[in-house]
């Protein structure tokens, strides 16, 4: 009796019982759909925060005045020196691990144009901003490059910033007021969306040292600095601390990584993972009960069958290979189909939340698809090769 | 063919032992045509599924052409039920879900004949107990007697030499009965060996030789 024939006949005998066939098929196929898409969602969560913080730049590190980092209290007896545009060019020119450095002068002004007005945060800074921060221009160009004492009356709009005041006309090229002071808008970005709470697009961008006079301000609120990987942050924020306070005659700096801040989400999201890998489990051993059940049900109703196999002259090996078959056939159509289904949930869920990764992991389908052609073939197996190692008359009359 | 020797088949039931076979001797030839009569409860079913290795003696002898069943293995007594037995149940045990081609061929799948030839086997088979127009229906759609002369053509479809019938017409009306009586009456005829057990004296009439059966042992040969 040769593979395919075994096949043939295992198909034959769950056609041939098709509400039983029916009912663990669906039983498997709905533990595999519900591991399918948990885990799809958990590890969509997961990715989603991780993208956000990726989006800001992973290399990097931001420098602020003073020394918040251990007590928050400053040194004794010591007063803290300002960020200055002086600490930012050196920073920016004399650290090899540097690629990228952009100052932030802020505030929050008035800006108005075309009759209307909007109170938005002002981020004054330079042309490296764009790198840095990973900013998009949708028309236009970012601030010129250049020094960044030069100062200049130029202005970028965040994208809600564009529309709130102009509307759908472009704003390339117009006047807009801050406070008392006139800009030319030379560019607007591609929104960005929020992201941890900020409105990335409710902001407007100014050069870095006009900023500081319409403030009226001697000092950087930070410095932001890229290196070239996240293996270097290390060794990077030890060079910016070094040169600062050469510079200062003092540490009185603080420089923060976004990796630790990532790396803290990472775990948290670890733990959901493995709440959701929890989840997965307990409703894979659900199916895995049912299945076990189903192939029970099947061994016991079908003794007769057995028995009757055996005295037409089947082997134990082959009353065994039949069953072997049919669990396999079931359960693997069962995992096909929950499979298929979990992934149109999925696929449903982006429809709707197309910004949300969701995807099942790998090694979630995997391990189901296992468990579920495993269980389904023991329990499958070991009645069924009770039932057939006895003689046949046992299994016949079933007593 | 057969020869039992001081057989005994002995079932535990709870503290005490029924003596479902109690010393029997037996030989049987080749192309013998034996009936096997006997009240309800008396071993008939018994012995007829030892001598098909449906079942195992307690103690005794038995031997197959010779062989000795018991010290056989499991490979021998598959090949054994496989294609030296053909039986027949009184209640048929056909599989609900196969037709009568696919039920008459279910042997010949195990024994690994090729699909072609088990077909063409299983089609003459069907056309020697008069069923070729019924192959393609299922045991539901089939009279008592037709199943068990699908039944019958199953039992023979591997060319065995011997064929037990456990009360084949033990379900059927007079007509069917007849039927099926005639048929296996051909199969000896043709050269094969025949016990078959029945209440019905009539048909135990047409047997070479009849074994009288009470309390598990043999109490009249004739
Ligand atoms: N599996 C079993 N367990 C216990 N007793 C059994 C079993 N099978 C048969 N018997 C007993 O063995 C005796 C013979 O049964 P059986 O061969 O079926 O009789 P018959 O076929 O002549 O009616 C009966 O008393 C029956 O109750
Ligand atoms: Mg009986």
């Amino acid at each position: 009796m040769g593979f395919v024939e075994l096949v043939r006949f295992a198909i034959g005998a769950l056609r041939g019982h098709r509400l039983r066939t029916a009912l663990s098929v669906a039983g498997v196929a709905v533990g595999i759909a519900a591991v399918v898409s948990l885990t799809a969602l958990g590890e969509g969560a997961r990715q989603y925060v991780v993208q956000e913080f990726s989006s800001l730049g992973t290399n990097l590190l931001i420098v602020i005045p003073g020394r918040v980092e251990t007590t928050g209290m400053l040194p004794f007896g010591g007063t803290t020196n300002d960020l200055t545009l002086e600490d930012y060019r050196a920073l920016a020119s004399r650290i090899p691990l540097v690629v990228a450095a952009a100052p932030l002068a802020t505030g929050t002004e008035v800006v108005r144009a075309a009759g209307r007005s909007r109170s938005v945060p002002i981020m004054g800074t330079t042309a490296d901003l764009a790198r840095v921060r990973r900013l998009e221009v949708a028309s236009g160009r970012y601030l010129t490059p250049g020094d960044p004492d030069r100062g200049g009356s130029e202005v970028v709009l965040g994208s809600k910033v564009a529309r709130e005041l102009f509307g759908a006309a472009s704003p390339l090229g117009q006047v807009v007021r801050i406070g008392d002071w006139r800009f030319r808008v030379v560019g607007v970005l591609a929104p960005r969306g929020h992201s941890l709470g900020f409105d990335f697009d409710d902001i407007v961008y100014v050069p870095v040292r006009t900023a500081m006079r319409m403030f009226n301000r001697a000092s950087l609120f930070r410095i932001l600095v890229e290196v070239r990987s996240e293996r270097e942050l290390r060794q990077g924020k030890q060079a910016v601390l070094d040169l600062l306070a050469a510079r200062h005659r003092v540490e009185d700096v603080t420089v923060i990584t976004q990796d630790a801040v990532v790396s803290t989400f990472n775990s948290v999201f670890d733990v959901l993972t493995l709440a959701l890998v929890a989840i997965a489990s307990v409703s894979l051993t659900v199916a895995g009960v049912g299945i076990m059940n189903v192939m029970l049900v099947a061994v016991a109703e079908r003794r007769r069958e057995i028995g009757l196999l055996k005295a037409l002259g089947a082997s134990t090996r082959q009353v065994l290979g039949v069953f072997i078959a049919e669990a396999s056939v079931l359960s693997s159509l069962g995992g096909l189909i929950g499979l298929a289904a979990g992934w149109l949930a999925v696929r449903a869920f982006v429809q709707v939340y197309p910004t949300f990764p969701a995807a099942a992991p790998s090694w979630a389908v995997a391990a189901s698809l296992a468990v579920a052609v495993g269980v389904g073939i023991v329990f499958g197996a070991v009645p069924a090769r009770r039932a057939a190692r006895l003689d046949p008359v046992q299994a016949l009359v079933g007593r | 063919m057969i020869e039992l020797g001081d057989l005994w088949r002995t079932y535990r039931v709870g503290d005490s032992e029924v003596h479902a076979l109690r010393e029997v001797e037996l030989e049987i030839a080749r192309g013998d045509f034996l009936a096997v009569v006997g009240p309800s409860g008396s071993g008939k079913s018994t012995l007829l599924n030892i001598l098909g290795c449906l079942d195992r003696p307690t103690a005794g002898r038995y031997a197959f052409d010779g062989r000795d069943v018991a010290a056989m293995g499991d490979a021998e007594r598959t090949r054994l039920r496989q294609s030296e037995i053909g039986f027949v149940f009184q209640f048929f045990h056909l599989l609900a879900r196969l037709t009568a081609q696919g039920n008459v061929e279910l042997p010949m799948l195990f024994a690994g004949i090729a699909r072609s030839e088990r077909r063409r086997r299983a089609a003459a088979a069907l056309d020697a107990v008069g069923l070729s127009d019924r192959a393609h229906h299922r045991p539901d759609q089939l009279s008592g007697g037709q199943r068990q002369r699908v039944a019958i053509a199953r039992a023979v479809v591997m060319d065995p030499g011997l064929i037990l019938a456990d009360e084949p017409t033990g379900n059927l009306d007079r007509a069917s009965a007849a039927e099926v009586m005639d048929l296996l009456g051909e199969m000896n005829r043709a050269g094969r060996t025949l016990v078959l057990v029945t209440h019905d004296p009539e048909i135990a009439a047409r047997a070479r030789r009849r074994v009288r059966m009470d309390d598990g042992a043999i109490v009249e040969r004739t």
